[in-house]
């Protein structure tokens, strides 16, 4: 058993950690939340010319082949770093969806764009009301797409997206839609976090293209490890409120003294690094699975999830409350992390959805049938 | 990052499974639940005794300590497969915690070597069972304020006072006291560390009848102890620092235990499917599907957390302040599993029909956790641990820091 991580693993997180905060300084997110498109276009770039968008794409597709563990590294960094860029859409869930259960002219078609940062590809799972594939209405029809996706993100900047819907038989399956085809309308929401900016995709008949990989099973192992990678975003996410607000605390004073030395800031600053460092034990749990191909997946990215949630809530609320006035003001820090916080919620839905999830697969076993 | 066995890690825990296959009887799930450190009666120190005494000679008992001491220098994650491999045995509860985590390990450091020969063998053995005279009525977490006495007379030591909480002392051979030797010097700089033995007429050892209603722990009164100047441990006025050492080894074998033990989170998952709420089956009722689920997450985030903590360990790092995570954790999880177990299963207000059912079940769970959040470090001290010390926040203010204990 080794529960940590290996020294190469470490130097890929310092080199990634250095990059990012030359380019994605809270600055830029606070610039991002001012603007009409959200989307943090330079670091995107900047990530892609580093090779960290090809990071889990096949060689012969322009990537550099990493594993699980990797890619969660990289997770927790943009989730620190707060980059308004679409990492958890893309590299969550695009690239896995068409590197493992597309063809091979669909991976030709999209991965090396994707790895060099010239395409985007959207994730339209979720619909109005609910979360896929439990709730998904949208249906294809001789390969033709109606119906309404939203919330998805960065939609605006997408070329492509990638769509939950049912077949002609009713089971739900992952089909690519080109959105600019002229069937295809967006129309752009007011989200909690402008930075990833949401938009609802109306699908008229839209021409689309399964992903024939994607049984129900295959799905389900897709939002698992993305629910993994997630949850390393919303660690890293969550560090950072802890730290900013840990600095504050021994910055501002009151009563003479630095407020960091009252038992009623101090003790909710641990509590803050308790819910992350056991948000975090469940999801180096979950990389293991994730890499290892573990047959305990799915409960191990449900109790990622379920810590993850909990401790961003907990964390950015608090970071909120304990920098006092100037918390609760716009040109602030702490609401950055709040309204990410939240976002970070949209495509793969809520707590109450994940405790189900784990419910029902200790009570099944582990995928062990599969 | 691998979480499955090394090859040499499968290697140990067949070993150990083979030796426990032919030594002892697999757990059928009819045993009682109980301490895992505690025992309950004189036949049981008995029983823990012999089984200790199989352990030592075929070389599975003080895992961790180093070979020179007849230890094994199995590293903390050996020291968990074992644990986990025995945790399937009906095994008699190893009442050798102190002796051989604690006490066995600062006398290595701080013993000399007619302490190191006299007591660590016999340690190892089970013959001599330990206990720790640290915690005093005015003295728990802040240990350092301790009043016991203990005066130079000649060769010899005289020691008065009151200890108090001190687990498994009515059946202890032996102790390890902590005492104040100069009054006149600031409280951490006063005191001096003892090996005493339990037996001695000067010692009154008082069982203390806990809220679920067993006594596991007691007040121990002194009255002028006799012990000679080889039974201190460590140099005079040096206590904090042999403590320090003792409170460090304690984190570390709370970190390495709590990886097997205590109610399960799914056990609340078997219930609810057989009572009912609202007229229906309970584990169909929202509500408590999601506080299951919720402490299952919890229950698996502690286990986790504490491979992390044998990680580090076995790469060499010293038991660190994370232990503090899981520490702080446990007991109040387990106490709301223990406060919605009981809910689920009873009539109403944790009344049982007969005894051994769910009720009593969940609510000595729910009675018992309290001393996880208190023992060891309370929640608040863990608290101020996880803030000081990891977090680096500004320390408490210590208004009695620099003053001689005699002027407090």
């Amino acid at each position: 058993m080794n529960f940590g991580f290996s020294d190469e693993q470490d130097a890929i997180r310092d080199t990634l950690a250095r990059m990012l905060s030359d380019h994605a300084t809270l600055a830029v997110v606070h610039d991002c939340l001012e603007t009409a498109e959200g989307f943090d276009s330079a670091t995107w770039a900047a990530l892609a010319g580093g090779g960290w968008l090809g990071l889990a794409i096949a060689e012969d597709y322009g990537g550099s082949a990493m594993g699980a563990v990797e890619l969660a590294i990289v997770a927790e960094e943009i989730g620190r770093s707060l980059a308004a860029v679409p990492f958890a859409p893309v590299l969550g869930l695009a690239t896995p969806a068409i590197q493992d259960l597309g063809t091979q002219s669909q991976k030709e078609k999209l991965l090396p764009g994707i790895a060099e940062g010239r395409l985007i590809v959207a994730t339209a799972l979720a619909e109005d009301g609910g979360s896929a594939p439990e709730r998904v209405s949208a249906k294809v029809v001789q390969d033709r797409l109606s119906g309404r996706k939203s919330p998805v993100l960065f939609a605006a900047d997408a070329s492509f997206a990638l769509v939950a819907a049912l077949d002609e038989g009713g089971t739900v399956r992952l089909y690519l839609a080109d959105l600019s085809d002229p069937s295809v309308s967006i129309n752009p929401q007011d989200a909690i976090d402008r930075t990833r900016p949401a938009a609802e995709i109306v699908f008229h008949g839209a021409p689309v293209e399964l992903l024939p990989g994607s049984d129900p099973a295959a799905i389900r192992t897709l939002l698992d490890s993305a629910a993994v990678l997630a949850a390393f975003e919303q660690i890293g996410l969550a560090e950072r409120a802890l730290s900013l607000t840990r600095d504050y605390a021994c910055e501002r004073q009151a009563f003479g003294r630095q407020i960091g030395s009252f038992q009623a800031v101090k003790h909710r600053l641990a509590d803050m690094f308790a819910k992350i460092e056991l948000a975090r034990s469940n999801a180096f749990f979950g990389a293991w699975a994730l890499a290892s191909g573990d047959n305990r997946l799915a409960e191990a990215a449900a109790v990622a999830r379920l810590s993850a949630l909990d401790a961003v809530q907990f964390t950015t609320e608090e970071s909120v409350q304990l920098h006092g006035g100037i918390g609760f003001t716009w040109a602030a820090d702490p609401h950055l992390f709040l309204r990410r916080g939240w976002q970070l919620k949209a495509e793969l839905g809520p707590a109450d959805l994940w405790r189900e999830r784990l419910l029902c697969d200790l009570a099944n076993g582990p995928a062990a049938a599969n | 990052m691998d979480f499955s066995d090394s090859p040499e890690e499968a290697a140990f825990r067949a070993k150990a499974s083979d030796w426990l296959d032919a030594n002892a009887t697999r757990r059928d799930g009819s045993e009682k639940a109980q301490d895992h450190f505690m025992a309950r009666d004189a036949d049981e120190v008995a029983r823990a005794r012999d089984w200790q005494s199989r352990k030592a000679d075929a070389g599975w008992a003080g895992l961790t300590w180093p070979r020179a001491f007849g230890g094994r220098d199995a590293t903390p994650i050996e020291q968990v497969i074992w644990n986990q491999e025995e945790g399937r045995y009906a095994v008699p509860p190893n009442v050798f915690l102190i002796g051989i985590g604690l006490v066995g390990p600062t006398v290595m450091i701080h013993g000399t070597d007619d302490q190191k020969t006299t007591f660590l063998p016999r340690a190892l053995t089970g013959e001599d069972i330990w206990c720790q005279l640290f915690s005093e009525p005015a003295a728990g977490s802040d240990l350092a304020g301790i009043r016991t006495r203990a005066r130079r007379e000649g060769d010899e030591w005289v020691i008065s006072g009151q200890k108090v909480w001190t687990s498994g002392a009515h059946y202890s051979t032996h102790g390890i006291l902590l005492a104040r030797t100069d009054p006149q010097v600031p409280k951490h700089k006063g005191m001096t560390m003892f090996l005493v033995h339990m037996s001695d007429p000067a010692i009154e050892t008082r069982p203390i009848r806990q809220i679920s209603g067993s006594s596991s722990f007691n007040e121990v009164f002194i009255d002028d102890l006799r012990v000679p100047d080889s039974a201190r441990l460590g140099g005079e006025s040096e206590g904090w620092k042999v403590a320090l050492t003792t409170l460090m080894n304690e984190r570390f074998s709370i970190s390495v235990g709590r990886a097997s033990g205590g109610a399960r989170a799914e056990e609340l998952i078997d219930l609810a499917t057989r009572v009912e709420r609202n007229g229906r089956p309970a584990f169909e009722d929202g509500e408590v599907r999601a506080r299951i689920a919720d402490f299952i997450a919890r229950q698996r985030g502690l286990e986790f957390t504490s491979y992390r903590v044998m990680t580090s360990l076995s790469r060499g790092d010293a038991p660190g302040e994370e232990g503090s995570i899981g520490k702080l954790l446990l007991g109040k999880l387990r106490q709301e599993m223990g406060a919605f177990g009981m809910e689920l299963a009873g009539t109403a207000a944790g009344i049982s029909a007969k005894s051994g059912d769910d009720v009593a079940r969940w609510r000595n769970e729910y009675l018992t956790a309290p001393g996880n959040r208190i023992a060891g470090g309370s929640d608040e001290i863990q608290r101020t641990i996880i803030g000081e010390r990891i977090l680096g926040l500004p320390p408490e203010i210590r208004v009695d820091k620099d003053v001689a204990f005699s002027e407090l």
